[in-house]
């Protein structure tokens, strides 16, 4: 069963106390953020049902909201999600020679989970890391300026994080 | 060196922490402002001539002044920090450079509209940011410039940082409005302007992070002395991100003085084009802008110099001219495809329409695959007569501006390289095996030696 911990609720408190009262639909996709982080990366029907219910608004209000932004998977992902930048800026500057390395690194194509379920690959649209082309995302951050090689240790770090 | 108003104490050690950036004269505005009445200060920001920085360059004293004061309702600043226009990244690096100028802006903007309950709205993928800009929130509360009763005034003033999660469409004032409502990112049928209706249906204003910032030092200096910087209409400093093939990517405050050529060549900003190759074209101010041959950036159609401003970069309109738009600069080597460029751009349209009005809907999908068909060497002449077509059904018939935005490219693309989609239509064995750039190494039409 999907509930936050004791400590997570007071996050969802603080995120509903940010609007005036009986706004609290506005903290929605925040706490869709923190939803998928809790419960494995992606966002089920359960979760969705129960971050309505934590709202007070309809199921349905959720569902559309989780299906219009990229960010929030409706299926399963690995463990590590590459999410390549594939926009102009970036491809000037060599990102379908990485994303091609990738998936013959990690065998896979894009929008593929490897069989071990440890990585995902994905492509997105401009992060605004223009300038330090090519890149990723990868969780919270971003990996910059990447070359076969980076992509070679970006692949052992998350393997040795296990 | 040109004089930098956002960026001078951007590098100081610790900048990010309140305690130095107050060493180094921050807050100092706040202070200045909440001395002022409301209302002056939104007249000191007029006389200051600064323009929104979020891509139209709408004046920001005028749009302050249109804000809607009803009694007993509330008002809203909201700060975009959506930050999506593929070129774009100098928001990004304000705030994570100096949050604190960022955040000192907006509690002198708060003051000035009345808005006792501030938020930033900034693209989910910065999400690292968003630890950065609490932070910072944290300490002007502690330290008295923030939260209740600030500096004995009696103004309330909290700021809140909420985040997106992945749509350009929220860039749009508007959807990014619906989306800070918690609801998909649609934009609204404007009228009502959001200075009448905008946050839950209350007066709001929406500003770009880099306006925000540029209100510091306008308090800091006045309106009139921040208007003599730069020139005519293109007041104070603009951030340009500058990407693409040149040799010093990065974001960089110039006064609006400087010509194009400059800004390309000096080695105080792009440093050249990289691996020695030459300038073919270059799209000014973000991926919505049209994209100029490099004949057409360096010179207007009249044989003059172009500078890095609004006027001189919008100069011939659309036929020979671009606009300035984000910022985002980016630069084209000779080696380079417009063709697959473009395709990139009309992929990210496509997969950023929110859906609501079906000529962008379907056009942008058919201008996809158009260019698609094309690139992969399996276009025929009437496919580009058909992509002009398509984008001209597209412009003006839509409820934002993200259809305009995704047709302004392409048409720009053909209009100045015509030839080239011709060649990917008549070689289509070559163009499967090459990109056009590579298989012209030579070509002088778009490169001027
Ligand atoms: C599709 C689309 C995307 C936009 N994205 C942004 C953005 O990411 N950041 C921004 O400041 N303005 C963006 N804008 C412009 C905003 O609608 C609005 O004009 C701006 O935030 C106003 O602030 P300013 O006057 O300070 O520039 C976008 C507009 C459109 C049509
Ligand atoms: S122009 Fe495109 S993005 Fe804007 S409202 Fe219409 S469908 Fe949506
Ligand atoms: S194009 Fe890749 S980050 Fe902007």
């Amino acid at each position: 069963m999907v509930k936050f911990t004791e400590d997570k609720m007071k996050e969802v408190q603080s995120m509903i106390d940010r609007y005036p009262e009986g706004k609290q639909k506005s903290a929605l996709i925040p706490l869709l953020h923190l939803a998928q982080q809790e419960f494995g990366g992606w966002l089920s029907a359960e979760t969705m049902d129960y971050v309505a219910s934590l709202l007070s608004i309809e199921p349905i209000e959720v569902y559309e909201v989780a299906t219009f932004y990229s960010m929030f998977n409706l299926q399963p992902v690995g463990k590590h999600v590459f999410e390549v930048c594939q926009t102009g800026p970036c491809m000037l500057n060599g990102s379908d020679q990485i994303i091609d390395y990738i998936k013959q690194r990690l065998n896979i194509g894009v929008g593929e989970t490897t069989a071990d379920g440890m990585f995902t690959l994905k492509t997105v649209e401009c992060l605004g890391a223009c300038g330090y082309a090519p890149m990723m995302q990868l969780g919270m951050h971003y990996r910059e300026h990447l070359t076969k090689t980076k992509v070679d240790e970006i692949i052992e770090e998350c393997r040795n994080k296990q | 060196m040109a004089k930098k108003l956002l960026l001078e104490k951007a590098h100081v050690e610790g900048i990010r922490y309140f305690d130095v950036y107050r060493r180094e004269g921050g807050y100092q505005a706040v202070e200045k402002a909440l001395k002022m009445a409301p209302n002056d200060v939104v007249e000191e920001v007029k006389k200051s001539g600064l323009r929104g920085r979020g891509g139209a360059g709408f004046a920001t004293g005028l749009k302050w002044s249109f804000l809607a004061k009803p009694e007993g309702v509330p008002r809203y600043l909201v700060c975009n920090a959506d930050e999506s226009e593929p070129g774009t990244f100098k928001d990004r690096y304000l705030m994570e450079f100096i949050p604190h100028l960022l955040i000192e802006g907006l509690v002198v903007a708060s003051y000035a509209l009345g808005s006792n309950r501030t938020y930033i709205y900034i693209r989910g993928e910065y999400a690292w940011i968003v630890a950065i800009l609490e932070q910072a929130i944290a300490e002007a509360k502690q330290n008295g410039f923030l939260g209740k009763n600030i500096l004995g005034t009696g103004f309330d003033c909290e700021i809140y940082v909420q985040r997106g999660a992945g749509a350009y469409i929220c860039g749009e004032e508007t959807a990014l409005i619906e989306s800070l409502e918690g609801k998909r990112g649609n934009p609204r049928i404007k009228p009502p302007f959001p200075a009448i209706k905008g946050l839950w249906g209350c007066p709001t204003v929406v500003n770009n992070v880099e306006t925000l910032a540029a209100v510091v030092p306008i308090m800091n200096l006045g309106g009139e002395e921040y208007a003599k910087i730069g020139v005519g209409r293109s007041t104070g400093t603009k951030l340009i991100s500058a990407c693409g093939n040149i040799n010093k990517p990065g974001v960089y405050e110039i006064d609006m003085t400087i010509s194009v050529e400059e800004f390309i060549y000096s080695d105080e900003y792009c440093g050249g084009i990289a691996n020695g190759k030459r300038l073919k074209a270059c799209i000014p101010g973000g991926s919505s802008v049209p994209i100029l041959p490099a004949n057409l950036l360096l010179k207007t159609a009249k044989g003059e110099t172009r500078y890095m401003n609004y006027e001189s970069l919008s100069d011939g309109g659309f036929a020979t001219g671009s606009m300035m738009g984000s910022g985002g600069f980016i630069v084209l080597d000779e080696d380079q495809c417009v063709v697959r460029h473009t395709l990139t751009l009309a992929r990210f349209y496509r997969h950023e329409s929110c859906g609501q009005c079906s000529p962008c809907r379907e056009g942008t999908g058919w201008m996809e695959k158009i260019l698609q068909k094309i690139e992969n060497g399996d276009g025929v002449k009437t496919d580009i007569d058909l992509l002009w077509d398509i984008q001209r059904k597209i412009e003006g018939n839509t409820i934002c501006p993200l259809g305009d935005a995704a047709a302004w490219p392409v048409a720009a693309a053909i209009r100045h390289f015509r030839d080239e989609f011709e060649w990917h239509v008549n070689n289509r064995e070559l163009c499967r095996k090459q990109n056009y750039g590579l298989a012209h190494y030579a070509d002088e039409i778009h490169v001027p030696a």
